[in-house]
């Protein structure tokens, strides 16, 4: 590079573009050897890591160490599984990789994290830390199916769940705004009791029996106008993705939509991001800090509570006993990494959601081969929490006074 | 939900900026009144559920003493050559306090350095696969007593290993270990339902089993602790309880007596105020996390080596017990007295209310959901101290005396 053309050279070659462009050829080492595409040497997946590597490399020595380290790890675990996916048999391959099943599978597990994670973001933009989510999407799991089998109806299910999620969020406001108690371990307190009081209620209202079959389960929305959209690979793969989707699905999409317009748009988004940022300067300007918290955190227990009534009421039709399994932890990290912003949040939801379905995918197609793989491939959405959760944490920005409880003066 | 620097303002001086910090200060405040407080209250909420289902809670709380063994102090006190159903009661209660005071100090050190340790499940679980691995599939070529000491030290290193990874990722990068050690013990979960599960490595290679996901018997190779009291057939109360006392007197002096007792809790207190201090914040946040982790993977070892001798994965997979550690840890006031008491209590109220309960006098079944609800009462009143000593207060103030209304809660 000459001496003239480096200024403009430094202009459009940045590293951080470079190291964006090493991790999308991460990404691509693995992807050419999946359906459609079936790349069946491993030639090519070389090729897409060594540049992501390379990228990477130089991203770190010009000074985007996180990008740089990112292309570098996703080219190697990019080329290990290009690796693996060259290996294996196109069968199988087509079984994890039907892109459409995949995405309407992702969608049905990245919903209950969608509704949770939006209330996370609320309650914690107010300025409480809820780590109760996961307890309060069983409530919702719990009640929302005992309440579409006692009253013939999902809908009035779903609503009972929400409300009964929206009780233990007001026990965790209360605790945690009026009496000033840690909100750590109240909504660990809240985790725990909401496990009993399920797990009893099931025993003492269902005794050994499970739910009864044919409980009112939530529909699915039939968009079969996709179907007919040319060409008709297109077509077939929008009606498979999105053409038979649970309407919760729908609503999930709406409330992400309006949570962002309620929270960046209207006084009510002000003044609950204000008492999350600076209680005592929304106290002064005449905004009720307890009454914002309050209703930040009850919100944060229907909303989590409508995603685990979509796992029990949309998803299995029955309950198990803690059958969250972790979900509400996993939205908890949606909302870090996706930087307290219901779109960020949607965005990881779904990686969560993708990881979940492919383990499923992977164990239905290797069951047979590798004994325990599909044990094994749940592991899948915690191993990228983890990940996520670690890599992303110093880049987000928290509410400046979340978990700090306010006296009133 | 970072640690990341942020904005924040910074702490007033001496003021205590953890969770532990807070609780040491109002514990010096109200003294031993918020815990037996703090029980009180969850057994007189965990009647009224009784009441509402039906049943006598005078007479089940009975039937929940008489199950745990209780009355052998009033039957057969100092007598341990009586082999009736209050001695076998008892001893399985002490078998639980056993593992609950290792589990619950596994939580209690991480606290004690500002840390929420709600991983003890995982690190229990990961201490439960290294031990089995040890104790039923390494050759006999060791001599017994130092197969099982290697088999206790591997399996309490599996659990400072898997605790250590939080503890890494909360000193580098700052991910809270809330949600990483959550994500570690979902991870540990099905590796260890993938380990004894069909085809899985640790899957037992009796004949005529192959279907069956339990492990092979560390007892059948030789591998366990002797007994100390009970019918060697019937789950006997085991040496192990020692290691467990070893293991408080161990956490008194360490956290009280040494350099590193001494650092953890100026880090839990304050560690902005310990980073001044000149004490490395990240080590301590590291090496408490490990020793926490070293704690579950003792509870873990006592256990295989003490009575169960294997594990499946429908035992991995129902366990709770490092759940009841975080009860045992915040009822106990993380000091080494107070876990060994809580244990004992919650030993108690598990035996009690699960396998020792007469079904004639309330159905077990419930019964164990009521001691999680009881166990999540007592998490949340303790987290609500707040609450106690205000009430404490009003009591104090009706009762004024003149010596007492100096001290301010």
């Amino acid at each position: 590079m000459t001496a003239m053309a480096e200024p403009l050279g430094a202009a459009v070659v940045t590293p951080k573009r470079v190291g964006v462009v090493g991790f999308i050829a991460g990404m691509l080492a693995f992807w050419v050897a999946l359906p459609p595409i079936h790349a069946r040497s491993i030639v090519v997946p070389v090729i897409l890591a060594a540049l992501a590597v390379a990228a990477g490399v130089y991203a770190v020595r010009g000074g985007s160490v996180r990008v740089g380290w990112s292309a570098i790890v996703l080219g190697f675990i990019g080329l290990g599984l290009g690796y693996l996916a060259t290996r294996s048999s196109v069968g199988n391959l087509e079984i994890v990789f039907t892109w459409s099943t995949l995405i309407a599978s992702m969608l049905v597990f990245a919903t209950p994290l969608m509704f949770a994670s939006l209330g996370g973001i609320f309650s914690e933009r107010s300025g409480v830390i809820n780590i109760g989510l996961e307890g309060m999407m069983l409530m919702g799991a719990f009640w929302g199916i005992w309440g579409a089998d006692k009253t013939g109806n999902w809908i009035t299910g779903v609503l009972v769940g929400m409300a009964a999620g929206g009780l233990l969020g007001l026990l965790h406001a209360f605790f945690s705004v009026h009496l000033r108690a840690d909100q750590i371990i109240g909504g660990t307190a809240i985790n725990l009791m909401a496990i009993g009081i399920t797990g009893y209620a099931f025993v003492q209202l269902y005794g050994t029996e499970n739910i009864p079959a044919g409980v009112s389960e939530i529909p699915r929305l039939q968009l079969s106008f996709l179907d007919r959209i040319p060409p008709d690979t297109v077509g077939n793969f929008l009606y498979g993705a999105f053409g038979r989707l649970s309407v919760m699905i729908w609503i999930g999409f709406l409330f992400v939509i309006i949570a962002h317009f309620v929270m960046f748009k209207t006084p009510l988004g002000l003044r609950l991001r204000s008492t999350g940022e600076h209680p005592r300067a929304a106290d002064t300007v005449g905004i009720s800090v307890y009454a914002m918290r309050y209703f930040g955190v009850t919100l944060s227990g229907v909303l989590a509570a409508a995603g685990g009534a979509f796992l029990s009421v949309g998803v299995i039709s029955s309950f198990n006993e803690n059958m969250t399994a972790g979900r509400g932890f996993i939205a908890l990290a949606a909302v870090i990494a996706g930087n307290w912003r219901p779109f960020g949040s949607l965005f990881f939801a779904c990686l969560f959601g993708f990881s979940t379905a492919l383990a499923f995918r992977l164990g239905d197609a290797y069951r047979d081969s590798v004994a325990g793989l599909d044990v094994l491939a749940q592991m899948l959405p915690y191993v990228l929490t983890l990940i996520i959760v670690a890599g992303v944490i110093g880049k987000s920005m928290p509410p400046a006074s979340v978990g700090r409880p306010y006296t009133k003066q | 939900m970072t640690d990341a620097p942020t904005d924040r303002p910074p702490p007033e001086r001496g003021e205590p900026t953890t969770t532990a910090g807070k609780l040491r200060l109002k514990q010096k405040a109200g003294g031993i009144i918020p815990p037996i407080l703090t029980a009180i209250f969850a057994f007189f909420i965990g009647g009224l559920v009784i009441l509402a289902s039906g049943a006598n809670p005078f007479d089940a709380y009975a039937g929940i003493l008489e199950g745990a063994g209780i009355n052998w102090f009033w039957d057969h006190f100092g007598n341990t050559d009586v082999l009736d159903l209050s001695t076998f009661n008892l001893t399985q209660t002490l078998l639980r306090t056993t593992t609950f005071a290792l589990t619950g100090l596994a939580v209690a050190f991480a606290f004690r350095c500002g840390l929420f340790n709600i991983g003890g499940q995982g690190q229990y679980t990961m201490g439960v696969v290294v031990g089995v691995w040890v104790g039923a599939y390494w050759s006999d070529a060791l001599p017994a007593g130092i197969h099982v000491v290697v088999g206790i030290v591997l399996a309490g290193l599996a659990g400072a290993l898997w605790a250590g990874i939080a503890g890494i990722l909360k000193a580098t990068v700052g991910a809270h270990e809330v949600i990483t050690t959550i994500m570690l013990n979902w991870i540990a979960f099905w590796f260890a339902s993938y380990c004894f599960g069909q085809g899985g490595p640790l899957q037992n290679t009796r004949a005529g089993s192959e279907s069956v996901p339990i492990s092979d018997s560390v007892y059948d190779n030789g591998v366990f602790i002797p007994i100390l009291w009970g019918d060697e057939g019937l789950q006997a109360l085991h040496y192990g309880i020692f290691l467990a006392v070893a293991a408080l007197i161990a956490f008194y002096l360490v956290i009280n007596r040494t350099t590193l007792g001494y650092e953890v809790r100026a880090v839990g207190f304050n560690p902005e105020a310990a980073a001044y201090g000149g004490i490395s914040v990240k080590k301590n946040f590291f090496l408490a996390m490990a020793i926490s982790g070293l704690f579950a993977g003792l509870a873990a070892a006592v256990d295989i080596f003490g009575w169960k001798y294997t594990a499946g994965t429908l035992d991995v997979q129902a366990s709770a017990v490092g759940f009841v550690g975080i009860a045992v840890a915040l009822l106990g006031r993380s000091t080494a007295i107070g876990v060994g008491l809580a244990a004992f209590i919650f030993g108690a109220l598990d035996y009690g209310t699960t396998r020792g309960l007469d079904p004639e006098v309330f159905d077990p079944t419930l019964a164990g959901n009521l001691s999680l609800m009881i166990q999540g009462l007592v998490v949340l009143f303790v987290g609500a101290d707040l609450l106690i000593l205000y009430l404490w207060s009003l009591r104090r103030k009706r009762f004024a005396s003149p010596r007492m209304s100096g001290k301010g809660a």
